[in-house]
């Protein structure tokens, strides 16, 4: 009998300080992963943690963690060398399927943005994925701002809007990211559109009415959820909303079924 | 085959059961109840007829057998997880119809949701055999027929069995079991089944999705800010409630072995749903009560249809230190779901 709940050992390729909170662990691994699905990291004698699979190369993965909690405490003290247990992944991620040939909005708030960094890298390697990018990334302020190169080359590749809510920073805007909704040309792009929204359950909701109020359709976006959870597999209850379960139906919902989730 | 048996006879049975089984029903622990010179029944191991209580329901349901409070699901040893390994026994359990239909719950849950079949549970119940305990209907909480899960099929037991005070009468239809009554005087003995409980419940049209929107807002949760103290001693006592937390834990002083707990936790307790470093999203007794009611008596049926997540065992209420009637609740539901239906107008 399969146990689906075994973790499995991987060494750390290498740590990454994001930023003072949020730093981002390579971990050796062949596990093949779909954007936007996640993994339980495990550690022995303290516990587990899900964590979104932020990006994905040939025999790695990676993970953007923000040390708040017993097992991601323990995660920061390890280093290259150490290992780090997994099993997963778990969940459905992003239908890039649907996207493909679409003009591509993702809208993030915080560390929202590392459950579709994957996916955004994807769209940056191969051009013809989708149409264009649209990236609206919304970070507290400036000692909150993860993945710096990134950011830095997405500039160049999509059309985006980088924002801090309250802070003032060069070339980046002030303001949440709702505030920038309306800028997104919808009704030019009639149904040919996707759209992608991560980040505090706040602003996916606030996010999501924006949306409505600017024209996009609910049937053309989609949201990551993260709730709390001990097996990932569907039986420990934690995550489970209405009738759904997070860890087996999402992470990522459209927007049609996210809308009416009631925790 | 039917049997009838005396109690030294059933005791004897029972003890040679036992030789080759571990047998399970509620038994009696004296002096161990909630108040003072009260007495808890729940499952135990038990090896002669006369230590089994089947005169009054117990406290606490069968699951516990199936789906202990606490187990270790793995080992440690420096940084080696191995799985916990189970007792190649086989299991008997005696249990009435509403604690066989609740692993009927348990079962579309820990072996099946998402593709993903629990170790745990389905290697432990792979090994279990139910004796369908006749029920004398139950006690003033019981509602099992308004739930549907009044009775069993032949098929989900091996055999039936009817205490009395004089012995036992005995239904074998698993071949396995026949022998342990050979000698035995056979008699016409078949099981029946409750038919009506002095208690009905009327469970609510949850269908329409702006009537259920409406209910979750309904003033009628608030009532339980006040009256619930979230102690989780319903979803202890429930017969098909299946949730856990996994809790790592270190050896006395070495800190380099220790074990993985799964241990049962409950959507009624603060914390449930609180992520590290965030906000609960249910954060009173009237919004996990809401959850929990509503996950019963919707979500469940929702998801993997067939029947509600409740058998109408009572147990709950029997349970609850603030005498919260889960029977009263959905009533309680029904009428408010009347109410938003006729503002509604889907009346």
């Amino acid at each position: 009998m399969i146990n689906p709940v075994q973790p499995y050992p991987c060494k750390i390729l290498d740590v990454h300080k994001e930023s003072v909170h949020e730093w981002t662990f390579r971990v050796a691994t062949d596990a093949k992963v779909a954007h936007g699905q996640f993994m339980q990291l495990s550690i022995p004698m303290i516990g587990e943690a899900p964590i979104s699979v932020s990006a994905q190369g040939d025999g790695w993965l990676e993970f953007t963690i923000r040390n708040v909690g017993k097992v991601t405490n323990v995660i920061f003290e390890k280093t290259a060398g150490d290992t780090l247990f997994l099993r997963g992944p778990y969940g459905k991620g992003w239908p890039v399927d649907q996207f493909r040939g679409k003009h591509m909005v993702v809208i993030t708030g915080g560390t929202g943005l590392a459950p579709v960094r994957s996916m955004l890298n994807a769209f940056a390697a191969g051009p013809g994925l989708v149409k264009d990018v649209t990236l609206i990334c919304g970070f507290k302020n400036e000692e909150g701002i993860v993945f710096h190169k990134e950011l830095e080359e997405w500039k160049n590749k999509f059309t985006t809007i980088y924002a801090l809510d309250n802070d003032v920073k060069e070339n980046w805007r002030t303001g949440m990211v709702t505030a920038f909704v309306k800028e997104i040309p919808f009704d030019q792009w009639g149904d040919d559109y996707a759209v992608v929204v991560v980040g505090p359950p706040p602003m996916m909701k606030f996010t999501g009415l924006e949306l409505l109020k600017c024209g996009a359709k609910v049937e053309n976006i989609w949201m990551s959820f993260e709730r709390k959870m001990s097996c990932a597999v569907g039986k420990c209850g934690h995550c489970r909303i209405d009738e759904v379960y997070v860890c087996l139906d999402g992470p990522v919902f459209p927007y049609s079924v996210a809308r009416d989730l009631v925790d | 085959m039917s049997y009838i048996l005396n109690t030294q006879q059933a005791d004897k049975v029972l003890g040679t059961l036992a030789e080759k089984y571990a047998v399970y029903a509620p038994k009696r622990f004296v002096n161990q109840g909630r108040y003072s010179a009260t007495d808890s029944i729940r499952y135990d191991k038990v090896s002669s007829a006369s230590e089994i209580v089947w005169q009054v329901k117990s406290d606490y349901p069968a699951k516990e057998v199936i789906n202990p409070i606490q187990q270790a699901i793995f080992y440690f040893t420096e940084d080696e997880y191995r799985a916990s390994k189970v007792k190649e026994q086989p299991v008997l359990i005696f249990a009435r119809p509403c604690d066989i239909n609740a692993q009927k719950i348990q079962a579309r849950i820990f072996a099946g949701n998402g593709g993903f079949t629990d170790l745990y549970y389905a290697r432990m119940r792979e090994r279990v055999k139910f004796i369908l305990m006749d029920c004398n209907g139950g006690d003033d909480t019981c509602f099992c027929v308004s739930m549907g899960s009044n009775a069993v099929d032949e098929g989900d037991y091996s055999a039936a069995v009817k205490f009395s005070d004089g012995g036992m009468e005995v239904k074998v239809t698993d071949p396995e079991l026949e022998p342990f009554f050979a000698g035995c005087d056979s008699c016409d003995f078949a099981p029946e089944f409750v038919t009506e409980n002095e208690l009905k419940v009327e469970v609510p049209d949850l269908s329409d999705k702006e009537v259920r929107l409406a209910l979750k807002k309904h003033p009628m949760w608030k009532e339980y800010d006040a009256r619930c103290v979230s102690c989780g001693a319903c979803t202890v006592a429930c017969s098909t409630c299946t949730c856990f937390t996994t809790r790592d834990v270190i050896y006395g002083d070495n800190p380099e072995v220790g074990e993985r707990r799964r241990v049962t936790a409950s959507c009624q307790i603060a914390g449930f749903d609180q992520m590290a470093g965030q906000r609960e999203f249910r954060s009173t007794a009237g919004d996990r009560m809401r959850y929990k009611v509503l996950h019963k008596f919707h979500d469940y049926k929702a998801r993997f249809g067939e029947r509600h997540m409740c058998v109408g065992c009572g147990r709950c209420t029997h349970r609850c230190p603030e005498l919260i009637s889960i029977s009263a609740t959905v009533n309680k539901v029904s009428a408010a779901v009347a109410e938003i239906k006729a503002d509604l107008g889907k009346a």
